[in-house]
């Protein structure tokens, strides 16, 4: 029953993970169950291992069950390896009348990928999630951490280029 | 306050609270549901149990709305029905209606509602989904497919076994119920959750395909195996035992059973079962019929008496066997004159004995643990000794109780106790002398054992568990295998029962085997004989008798090798000895070569009896199916016997009058009062130097019927035969995880590969008994030697 240490969180994740710990009572440290899958798909290039996911649990003093639950559930972790950038587009409701269709087809044209790839040279993966709350300035996407809004095909290929 | 609610017109004062379900569950209004399930958290997520609620706009699940003043609830209005049959329909959408294939098909929960509730088409003519199924071991068969998410299994794991496996994987439409990775489930009441899911989503895998709900009779019993006395339903057909379910004790099992309770009964069909009576003759095992093998065993038993005497003879049963056959054997031999007769099998130390009730019973029932404020567990693994007590430990502890554990490993649980008090097991003595004293001395009431308390020093640890103690009102102290089997048993009730004293507490036994308080109340021990009136001459406790190495032996459904505690010591006697009998459902291959007799008597489920559990419940059951082959009801082969050997009052015709005839006995009887108060020694007894061996029975080598039962023996939780040490004590004796050693004993040696443990403690070391590879050892809570080949 010895849980061997393996790489995986550091030292400097824990210590986020722990700052996140502070903002919930002591008993509750499940609360702290999505930040800190964050920091950890963060430290391993963008997405979860299980040995990862049972490491946050055993940090968080949770089930391991637990936390497959909710990594399965929201589509901002990955299970499997990722390009370089993730390049999340929404197709609901808002964004679909905005034509978001168009943007779809042309990440799709420039990449030469469908959703759920990686392009060869491990740029890029491209990704369908549901709405990301930001209707108003639709069609949007996620690429990593940032929103671009109100997208063209034009648009598009320019944020392309700007990506290492 | 009671508060009114209507349901469908009838009007019933409630307690504020409930759930609408609850309340109609109690006035036998049917209400459809999948997830509901009044044992486990309400989840209200299959919304199945919509019922109209006046002045609500919409349906209301009925799992989850609390009852209100005036509530007027309709269940099969309009708008109730096409709600439920709404649901129904897209329940049934993902669902591959495969009943035909399906083992649940005729028992259940989804095909039962769908009658009522589902259309006879489909509108939905798109594909459905299918699901990968999971590969949760050798006990739980899947077919996800099925699955209508419930969550049942999920909430089962959290809430009543304690240990999260089960979990919902993904989301939406790509929900799947799961392990994530694959594992085998390790709970040890894991298949509780065939009775749960309302689907055949999770089914008997033994069971599979082995017959059809409809085809089996339901016949009542009373599990073997430890002294809860589960309540079961045994399915059978064509006089074949086919499965086991638990069947509702509120106040004992509630709707649970462990899973060695449900799947022991693959035991029953074991090979190695005898099934007709055998002889030894010129070293030749030969199958005779009955009469041969009675007439046999009587000359044997009168020649025994003859040259010898009748108080030559040992005479040993199974704390598993019924009050008729504990009652009639003991009747046996002291009808030929003959008081050894045991059936403490795993125990070494008997000084105790004197001072015990007539039989042991918990002080509180098993339906009160859960109430208690504080209980302390001394030498108890209870998760495996008896799973279903354990469960109501950890209840107590989930509502607030304090548990403490004062134990020789740190046994896995399915909670953490509030406190563990970990000691060597030579130590366990002193560790509870040091809770003594500080207990006595904080109560100004030391002279009693004075000499002895103030022998030990006093530890924080111990000082802890003894403030604990203080604080709560009636902490309830229950002694488990370890310390029963304890080399220092005598020593450490004493001590226990000290403790209770000064704290205005109460002991417990959880005592081994089926029928342990059944055979202290028949006499199956040396020193008394039924209804606990002491005997004219005291004779030879069970391990008295392995050491007087006597010319006979009576063995009643006992395998020395695997039951008894100190095995070699045992098999020494056994293959001395002139004779012995085995009254056995098993043939082992030490039997065959210790055994002259072999007489196959009826295993659980073939024979009529009684158990009497640790809260001193008589349980009386029939046979569910005849004996296997020749066997016979160990009862009757020992009525046989008593008229054969021309004892008096052996005339039984049916096994209620034995139980009468005791019933009668105990009204009559007045024992006299236990011996005490115990006589406490003036210091601790020398501790032995170097690594000990601690003797306990994995969960799945408990007895002979768990052990045949191939399903269980490949679960996670069934073991191998290895000794376990802690990394410090491998370190010191240079050995690695896996490393084979000859461990020894005297002249005695095994050789075992090492398992390390950070569980482990000090010089102790785990050996398990029920293995035919320990079986060499002599003394199960000996010292030991370890020495690499």
């Amino acid at each position: 029953m010895m849980t061997q240490s393996k790489p995986g969180l550091s030292a400097r994740a824990k210590a986020e993970i722990d700052e996140w710990l502070k903002k919930y009572p002591a008993d509750q440290r499940r609360s702290a169950v999505i930040p800190a899958l964050h920091i950890a798909q963060d430290e391993n290039g963008g997405w979860l291992t299980t040995e990862l996911m049972n490491e946050v649990g055993d940090y968080l003093q949770i089930p391991h069950v637990a936390v497959y639950e909710v990594a399965t559930f929201y589509s901002m972790y990955e299970l499997k390896p990722v390009g370089r950038h993730k390049i999340s587009v929404c197709t609901n409701i808002s964004c679909m009348l905005a034509d978001s269709d168009g943007i779809v087809r042309c990440l799709k044209d420039r990449l030469g990928i469908e959703f759920n790839e990686t392009t060869p040279d491990g740029k890029f993966t491209l990704k369908e999630v549901e709405c990301l709350g930001a209707c108003v300035t639709a069609p949007v996407m996620l690429v990593d951490k940032t929103y671009h809004e109100k997208l063209t095909p034009e648009k598009v290929d320019h944020i392309l280029s700007e990506l290492e | 306050m009671k508060i009114e609610i209507e349901i469908d017109g009838k009007s019933f004062e409630v307690e504020p609270g409930k759930m609408i379900i609850e309340v109609a569950d109690a006035a036998g209004i049917v209400i459809p549901r999948f997830c509901y399930h009044k044992k486990l958290s309400v989840a209200a997520n299959c919304r199945m149990c919509l019922v109209d609620v006046e002045k609500s706009r919409k349906p209301l699940p009925a799992c989850a709305t609390p009852v209100t003043p005036g509530m007027v609830v309709r269940t099969r209005s309009k708008l109730a029905l096409d709600a439920q049959k709404a649901v129904m329909e897209f329940l049934l959408i993902n669902h591959p209606l495969d009943c035909p294939i399906c083992d649940q098909g005729g028992q259940c929960e989804l095909q039962d509602i769908a009658l009522g509730y589902g259309s006879d088409n489909s509108r939905y003519d798109q594909g459905k989904r299918s699901v990968k199924d999971k590969n949760l071991g050798p006990l739980i068969e899947t077919e996800m497919t099925r699955c209508i998410h419930c969550t049942r299994c999920v909430r089962f794991g959290r809430e009543i076994a304690g240990i999260s496996e089960m979990g919902s994987i993904g989301r939406g439409e790509d929900t799947e119920i799961g392990t994530y990775v694959e594992k085998s489930l390790t709970s040890e009441l894991s298949a509780n959750i065939i009775d749960l899911c309302p689907v055949g989503a999770l089914t008997n895998k033994p069971f599979r395909y082995r017959a059809r709900a409809w085809e089996l009779t339901q016949h009542s019993g009373v599990s073997p195996h430890d002294c809860v006395g589960s309540n079961l339903h045994i399915h059978t057909r064509r006089n074949a035992v086919m499965r086991v379910v638990p069947k509702e004790n509120e106040g004992i099992n509630e709707t649970w059973i462990s899973d060695r309770d449900r799947f022991s009964c693959e035991g029953l069909s074991s090979p190695e079962r005898v099934t007709s009576p055998q002889l030894k003759r010129h070293g030749q095992w030969e199958t005779v019929d009955w009469q041969t093998a009675l007439q046999t065993v009587v000359e044997a038993l009168q020649d025994v008496t003859e040259h010898h005497s009748a108080d030559r003879i040992g005479g040993i049963i199974s704390p598993n066997a019924t009050v008729e056959e504990l009652f009639l054997f003991q009747k046996l031999l002291r009808g030929m004159g003959c008081h050894n007769i045991d059936h403490r099998i795993t125990q070494t130390d008997f000084h105790y004995q004197q001072a015990m009730p007539t039989y042991p019973k918990l002080p509180v029932s098993i339906a009160d643990i859960e109430q208690q404020e504080l209980i302390v567990v001394i030498g108890g693994n209870t998760q495996h000794e008896q799973p279903l007590i354990h469960h109501r430990i950890r209840k107590a502890w989930d509502n607030g109780a304090k548990v403490i554990m004062i134990n020789p490993v740190d046994f896995e649980f399915n909670f953490t106790p509030t406190q563990t008090l970990l000691v060597e097991n030579r130590r366990l003595p002193e560790a509870l002398t040091g809770v003594t004293r500080c207990l006595a001395e904080s109560q100004q009431d030391t002279e009693i054992a004075k000499d002895l308390l103030q022998s030990v020093a006093v530890t924080p640890a111990h000082r802890e568990v003894a403030d604990a103690l203080l604080s709560a009102k009636a902490p309830l102290i229950l002694l488990g295998a370890g310390a029963q089997n304890h080399p220092q048993a005598g020593l450490m009730y004493a001590l226990a029962e000290r403790m209770a004293q000064l704290s205005n507490g109460n002991v417990g036994l959880l005592t081994a085997g089926a029928n342990a308080a059944g055979a202290w109340l028949v006499g199956a021990v040396p020193h008394r004989g039924p209804t606990g009136l002491n005997v004219s001459k005291p004779a030879l406790d069970v391990q008295r008798m392995w050491e007087s190495e006597l010319p006979a032996y009576v063995l009643f459904n006992v395998e020395p090798e695997h039951d008894c505690a100190n095995s070699a010591k045992a098999l020494k006697a056994l293959s001395q000895a002139a004779l012995v009998i085995c009254l056995t459902s098993y043939k082992t291959p030490a039997m065959e070569q210790y055994a002259d007799i072999i007489l196959p008597i009826a295993s659980f489920a073939e024979t009529p009896g009684t158990f009497i559990n640790v809260e001193g419940r008589w349980q009386s059951f029939q046979a569910a199916v005849i004996p296997k082959g020749e066997s016979r009801p160990g009862w009757k082969v020992l009525r046989v016997l008593g008229n054969l050997l021309s004892l008096d009052g052996f005339n039984y015709v049916v096994n209620t009058e034995v139980t009468d005839e005791l019933r009668s006995l105990a009204t009559t009887n007045t024992p006299e009062q236990p011996a005490g108060p115990w006589r406490y020694p003036s210091h601790l007894p020398t501790v032995s130097e170097g690594v000990e061996r601690f003797c306990y029975w994995p969960i799945y080598r408990s007895d002979s019927v768990v052990r045949h039962s191939q399903p269980l023996q490949k679960t996670p939780l069934s073991e191998t035969p290895v000794v376990t040490m802690s990394p410090q004590l491998a370190q010191r004796l240079g050995l690695e995880a896996g490393t084979e050693v000859k461990v020894s004993q005297g002249g005695d040696a095994v050789v075992l590969q090492v398992c390390i443990s950070h569980r482990m403690v000090g010089d102790t070391v785990g050996i398990a008994a029920g293995f035919l590879e320990t079986a060499g050892l002599a003394e199960s809570f000996g010292t030991v030697k370890i020495e690499r080949i």
